[in-house]
């Protein structure tokens, strides 16, 4: 397969994740798209198989692992169902900004629960107003005696409402802009803190998408990560880390499509022969599994970049979610072009995996705010090399 | 609560092939599973230990390789695995595999419950479960899907049968067979996996179960195999094509030809 080293742990639990797809998630992967429902079954399945455990430091409940078994599982569950896979990897997004900047007390007291699985988590920053401008937040977050009060909505918020810990943006000093914002730890059942519309989506429709209300909700001082101001930082961070795991998604997406599209070539028979003896399908064949496994590797890098605790991993991070994402969305289409009016059709999976390929190359920042980063960090190196 | 699952290690047969010339199963390449019907009741097993507390024992009749669904069965969440292997327990039927198993349980000691899965997908004879039953002298009752309540000594069980079941009050030690009905097995766990790794697979053998010679392998089993041979497949069938009286009247030329009518 892959000329990856995995050890016997990360193969173990590659195979595992592989399993359930392939028993729990195939069957009923067309129906739970087809209705928009929400995986909650397959979620227990994951929890109950430690899944949820393999990010999580061993001090806190987890198996010790990182963002490499992270991508591994999502990229797994991804071949079969990219929706599944990040109603999963949300979890892992919603933990992020307490595993890598929470106090000792807040580690102690959420993380256990994110890798039993007993809680799922999320992560709200998008706004109406603020997606790729993440300056422009109008959520706030106003100091009361030993708490906070927040007022404001989150839309898009993967896992909204079937999560119980959220990890908030939210403004504490709007005068100093992005300097002016804070994260707050939110559990579900909080005074004040509701759900609003849940979104119909084009693709991966068995994840939850769903919009946060925040009316005067009462927060503790307690649930600021890190302190005041740093909620930029924490995001920006979170997404370093994060960002390998939708170029997992993506990767196990065009995967999960490629497989499907060789298998349907070599059944389908035109002019007498199978449609895989065509030079025309096979060198589309030859470029998708190509593609695949050059994102493979650009995702796998940056995730263990990630795990090595390397400095600066921002363009890593994104050059993986870029890559990856657009080869989804690349080898997804052509997976439809090979099935040829069956790939069209629901009756057959291609067409769902092009659908829930797009989202890649939108969520956790665009693609185009991805080129912004990588563009940046680039030209920064070079300007570092020339004052040497 | 002791509680000890009888597992098979069997061929997968979803891919098993025949090989025409001698008649025998091509075992090369073909991956071995914990045979099907005794997920069912590796699962049972811990459902109930975890309901009261106790402890779950894997145990198999087989070859050194076996102890991989030993293993299998640890991940899941048995709490040990012994396997009886000796290559004098080679060529057991059901009889001598039976009387094996049930030796192997008595060296276990204080046993309250036996699970086995209704049938081997293999074999499919069904006469392990009660063979064993009958060497304990414990009740056995087959075909059970549903365990209607159970305490440290006795059980109400619901056992299967053709349009209806039979509701059976049973007192412990006893025996089980199962069916698929029964539950859903869950899958494996992380932390389950790594302690099957880890786990030590006791190994006895003959003598470590005090087996009469003359009671196992191929010299105590009363079944002799005098020829194994795969049934002549199905001739194609003849269908006469054409309007419906011109195809019953070829038909009946054709019953007539074979002196049928």
């Amino acid at each position: 397969m892959n000329e990856w080293q995995l050890t016997e742990d990360q193969k173990m639990m590659r195979d595992l994740a592989r399993q359930i797809a392939q028993e729990k998630v195939k069957p009923v992967r067309a129906e739970l798209d087809e209705k928009g429902e929400f995986p909650a079954e397959i979620m227990k399945v994951l929890a109950e198989s430690d899944l949820f455990a393999v990010f999580v430091p061993e001090q806190y409940g987890g198996l010790g692992g990182g963002c490499f078994e992270l991508c591994l599982i999502t990229e797994e569950l991804s071949k079969v169902c990219p929706a599944v896979a990040v109603s999963y990897a949300a979890s892992a997004l919603g933990a992020y900004p307490i595993l890598l900047f929470g106090s000792e007390e807040q580690k102690k007291k959420y993380l256990p629960q994110i890798a039993s699985g007993e809680k799922l988590a999320a992560f709200g920053l998008t706004e109406p107003n603020a997606g790729s401008d993440a300056g422009a937040l109008q959520t706030t977050a106003e100091k009361d005696g030993d708490s906070y009060i927040l007022n404001g909505n989150k839309i898009f918020i993967t896992n909204g409402g079937v999560a119980e810990i959220y990890s908030i943006l939210a403004m504490t000093d709007k005068s100093k802009g992005a300097r002016g914002a804070s994260v707050f730890i939110v559990e579900k059942g909080t005074e004040g803190f509701d759900f609003g519309k849940k979104e119909d989506k084009l693709g991966i429709r068995a994840s939850v998408t769903r919009e946060l209300v925040f009316e005067n909700c009462r927060v503790p001082a307690e649930n600021v990560i890190r302190k005041e101001g740093m909620g930029f930082i924490v995001a920006m961070k979170t997404f370093d880390s994060s960002r390998p795991g939708i170029g997992a998604q993506a990767v196990g997406t065009a995967q999960g499509a490629l497989d499907e599209a060789v298998d349907y070539a070599r059944q389908r028979i035109q002019f007498g022969q199978p449609i895989s003896s065509f030079q025309a399908v096979r060198h589309m064949i030859a470029d998708m599994a190509t593609k695949i496994e050059a994102a493979r590797s650009l995702v796998y890098k940056a995730a263990s970049a990630v795990d090595s605790g390397m400095k600066d991993v921002s363009k890593l991070s994104a050059m993986a979610k870029l890559f990856a994402s657009d080869v989804a969305m690349e080898v997804t289409t052509d997976a439809v072009q090979i099935f040829g009016g069956y790939g069209y059709m629901k009756e057959y999976p291609a067409e769902k995996f092009m659908r829930d390929a797009k989202i890649t190359q939108i969520y956790e920042g665009t693609n185009q705010i991805q080129r912004d980063v990588i563009g940046l960090e680039v030209i920064k190196e070079s300007t570092k090399k020339k004052i040497k | 609560m002791n509680i000890v699952v009888c597992i098979k290690q069997v061929p997968d047969t979803t891919e098993v092939k025949i090989n025409p010339e001698t008649n025998t199963l091509i075992r090369e390449g073909v991956e071995s599973i914990i045979n099907p019907f005794d997920t069912y009741a590796i699962e049972e097993g811990i459902r109930i230990k975890e309901k009261l507390n106790g402890e779950v024992t894997a145990l198999s009749m087989g070859p050194p390789q076996a102890e991989e669904s030993l293993r299998q069965a640890v991940a899941l969440g048995a709490d040990k695995g012994v396997l009886l292997t000796d290559r004098n327990f080679a060529g057991s039927d059901t009889w001598a595999t039976a009387y094996t198993l049930a030796r192997g349980i008595k060296k276990l000691k204080d046993v309250d419950l036996v699970i086995c899965g209704k049938q081997a997908i293999d074999g499919d004879t069904a006469q392990v479960g009660p063979g064993i039953a009958e060497f304990m002298g414990i009740p056995c009752i087959t075909y059970v899907r549903k365990i209607e309540e159970i305490d440290e000594n006795k059980m109400r069980v619901h056992r299967m049968m053709e349009g209806g079941y039979h509701i059976i009050d049973v007192p412990l030690p006893a025996l089980i067979t199962v069916v698929k009905e029964i539950n859903e097995p869950r899958m494996p766990s992380l932390r389950g996996k790594m302690n099957a790794r880890k786990a030590e697979i006791e190994k006895w053998t003959a003598a470590d179960i005090a087996c009469e010679v003359n009671n196992i392998g191929q010299m105590g089993s009363p079944t002799w195999v005098d020829k194994i041979f795969a049934p002549p497949r199905r001739e194609k069938g003849v269908i006469f094509k054409g309007e419906p009286a011109e195809s019953a009247g070829k038909l009946i030329e054709a019953l007539k030809e074979k002196k049928i009518v």
